[in-house]
């Protein structure tokens, strides 16, 4: 095969380039374990309000028996539910998120909070919010021609103005 | 020499790709205009999504398939230089497709078919929506084996020669078709037609979304090679000089071809129903994908710059200036390269790995493919489109500054609607929203990059009318007789290619490496979808 030198000198700095995309890659996920939001767990849809979880009354922000805080959302549509949730600044919120209906997707803009809700899964991702002020929490992939719509107020305050959320324990999960 | 049946082949595939084009182009407008607010009357979501979906089916799977199909019958023919196999099979092939667009449009135009262009389960179209886009790609799987066919004839009437290089990258295309269709067939023959008919009551969504991942990204590069078709065997000859590397043109193709196919789930990142580690291995082969682009722009560019100074240009970017830059196809190329590299840029943070989180489903993406697909792609067909006409027609073009215009125009609407979607994307606003209702302050902010997105809708509305005007104008035009006769001219390889390696000369090793690869990428996350227990979902109206 012929290949001019020039060109040559092209392919290896192409792939010394690429390389190191790669390496910053695969360094994040691995070492620092920065991944996108996975999280193979099943549910069934339908029946959500039935779910230890995702019934009405269990849904929002609540104090884990160690400490960390849980948020249980329900994406239906039109709407996030609950409709506003408050959470702390510069602490980690796990977000736990499942759809009624069709396909979502929730995204928190000028944070790195969001995910696809998928129908039939559970979605879930970890965040913190570095500063206070109010963000519209919004349906980010088309579910229906109510999509405009859908989308909850996220009020996020300073570390010490946050009440306290109730823990999960008080209401028997 | 192109036989008057092969012509009007040809010239029936460009009508139906272009004037759908034009219809989708209106459409776009009518989007910008809607989600600006500005104008009240227009405001409604059924419309919208409407209008959204149709846009969308029309430009990424009508007007490229049509476009694909009338460009590869001339290549073979063409390059090759022996007469069409199986004429009869080609029409059936089109009838097929335009069927199947034609069924397709309807529930589109009547607004039950609002799925958006990926389908969405679990909102259900009509069924005779998925039976239309079903059709449309069996229509298309005609030209993929007459394709096929003829480049192998003629290696066996040849033994020993290379396949002559457009001839070469568009057999791989077609093989790139056949596999990469396979994915969304699937989804659309196994779960939504019998799910829209009511044989099957529910769907799995995951395995639909993942089935369609298959096929979401190589589909771009399907778009994409004939526009590399283009830079490759036109715009070196138009600018006046040779083809650089042939061989390595070649290689970039079988590149193209091997690795677009195991990396769909970069549009999966933010999607529950896939693990990390499948997710890692497809945005790794997402990276080495761009390897033959760069090579392709080295080689592009390097046969440019040969030709300015062949044309007296002088220095280190004297050449530049001394390109014919009022040659449409040598403009668009240079163009199209400039969107390449912009809409490259935007298109290495969606691939990255976490970083796509930043910009997953905002405005961005939307402003990243519409400078690849609408830009670069779409401007090269342009050129194809201006270079084909008097070959086909036996007329001239009806101006010879008004294409210039037209491709003048194209680049700016894209630069400004697109460097505005890229801003709105990092502000956060969300792509495919009919209008911002967020009572948010964030929000303000996004005000006056819509006002941008309105002016460089505008720009393009006006070029997309000019560009199907030309070629309408000039299809009626009188014949002259001063036209080039019906012959398609390739650039010439600087260094002639008598023989090459058989790997860089057919593709049975290639298909195995691609079997191979997409078993370890694709095998599991299906089966997975059998193995665990999964709960499927019920329909939804639109
Ligand atoms: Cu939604």
């Amino acid at each position: 095969m012929h290949i001019h030198p020039l060109e040559r000198k092209w392919i290896y700095l192409v792939l010394v380039v690429i390389g190191l995309f790669l390496a910053a890659i695969f360094y994040t996920a691995l070492v620092r374990n920065i991944h996108p939001p996975s999280h193979l767990e099943t549910i069934d849809s339908a029946s959500l309000h039935l779910s230890k979880e995702f019934a009405e009354d269990k849904l929002g922000v609540w104090t884990e028996p160690d400490g960390t805080i849980k948020v249980t959302v329900v994406a239906a549509r039109y709407g996030f539910y609950p409709r506003e949730i408050q959470l702390p600044a510069g602490t980690p919120v796990t977000f736990r998120i499942a759809s009624a209906d069709v396909l979502h997707g929730i995204h928190i803009p000028m944070t790195n909070m969001g995910t696809m809700v998928v129908p039939g899964y559970v979605s879930e991702i970890t965040t913190t919010f570095p500063k206070p002020g109010e963000y519209p929490m919004l349906c980010n992939e088309y579910c229906g021609l109510g999509h405009d719509h859908m989308w909850s107020k996220v009020t996020v305050v300073a570390k010490d103005s946050w009440p306290a959320a109730p823990g999960t324990a008080t209401i028997g999960r | 020499m192109l036989d008057p049946a092969v012509r009007k082949l040809a010239l029936s595939h460009f009508a139906v790709a272009f004037g759908t084009f034009g219809l989708a182009a209106v459409m776009g407008f009518y989007q910008v205009l809607e989600r600006s607010g500005m104008f009240p009357a227009l405001q409604s979501p059924g419309v919208y999504f409407a209008s959204v979906s149709t846009h969308g089916v029309l430009m990424a799977y009508v007007l490229t398939t049509f476009f694909i199909m009338g460009f590869g019958y001339v290549t073979a023919v063409s390059s090759l230089k022996t007469p069409l196999w199986y004429l009869k099979g080609a029409w059936i092939g089109f009838w097929i497709s335009t069927a199947g667009t034609v069924l397709a449009a309807i529930p589109l135009l009547l607004g039950r078919a609002s799925v958006l262009y990926t389908f969405y389960p679990p909102v259900q179209a009509h069924a005779v929506f998925y039976v239309g886009a079903a059709l449309l790609v069996v229509g298309s799987w005609f030209w993929c084996v007459i394709m096929i066919v003829m480049h192998g004839h003629w290696k066996k009437a040849h033994p020993g020669e290379a396949v002559p290089l457009p001839m070469f990258a568009t057999t791989a295309n077609a093989i790139l078709w056949l596999w990469t269709s396979a994915g969304v067939a699937a989804e659309v023959v196994f779960q939504l037609i019998p799910w829209a008919l009511g044989f099957k009551e529910t769907v799995d969504v995951g395995l639909a979304r993942t089935l369609f991942a298959w096929t979401l990204h190589p589909i771009v590069y399907f778009w994409l090679i004939p526009a590399y078709i283009a830079l490759y065997s036109f715009v070196p000859k138009a600018a006046g000089g040779k083809l650089f590397s042939d061989e390595l043109g070649r290689a970039a193709f079988i590149m193209l071809l091997v690795l677009s196919l195991p990396i769909g789930f970069h549009h999966l990142y933010m999607d529950p129903e896939q693990g990390t580690g499948f997710k890692l291995s497809h945005g790794a082969l997402t990276f080495l994908v761009a390897v033959p682009t760069l090579m392709t722009a080295f080689t592009v560019s390097a046969s440019l710059e040969l030709a300015g100074r062949i044309r007296g240009g002088t220095g280190l970017f004297g050449w530049i200036g001394a390109l014919p830059w009022r040659n449409p196809m040598v403009l668009a190329g240079i163009l199209a390269g400039a969107m390449l590299v912009l809409g490259g840029f935007g298109g290495l943070v969606n691939a990255s790995y976490a970083m796509n989180a930043m910009v997953h489903n905002t405005a961005w993406v939307a402003g990243h493919f519409h400078l690849i697909f609408g830009g670069t792609t779409i401007i090269m067909y342009m050129a194809t489109a201006y270079y084909l006409w008097p070959r086909l027609t036996g007329k001239p073009l009806c101006s010879n500054t008004l294409p210039l215009a037209q491709l003048w125009s194209w680049f700016w609407g894209f630069a400004i609607l697109t460097t505005a979607w890229h801003i709105l994307g990092l502000l956060g606003q969300p792509r495919r929203i009919s209008t911002v209702t967020y009572n948010s302050p964030l929000t303000f902010a996004w005000d006056p990059y819509v006002l941008t997105m309105v002016v460089g809708g505008t720009v393009l509305t006006v070029s997309a009318g000019l560009f199907v005007y030309i070629l309408a104008q000039s299809y009626r035009q009188a014949s002259t007789g001063t036209v080039p006769a019906y012959e398609i001219e390739y650039a010439e390889a600087l260094g002639a290619v008598t023989r090459v390696h058989p790997l860089l000369n057919g593709f049975r090793a290639w298909n195995i490496a691609i079997a191979v690869l997409m078993l370890m990428n694709f095998g599991y996350p299906i089966a997975q979808f059998f193995l665990i227990k999964t709960f499927d979902s019920t329909p939804w109206g639109y």
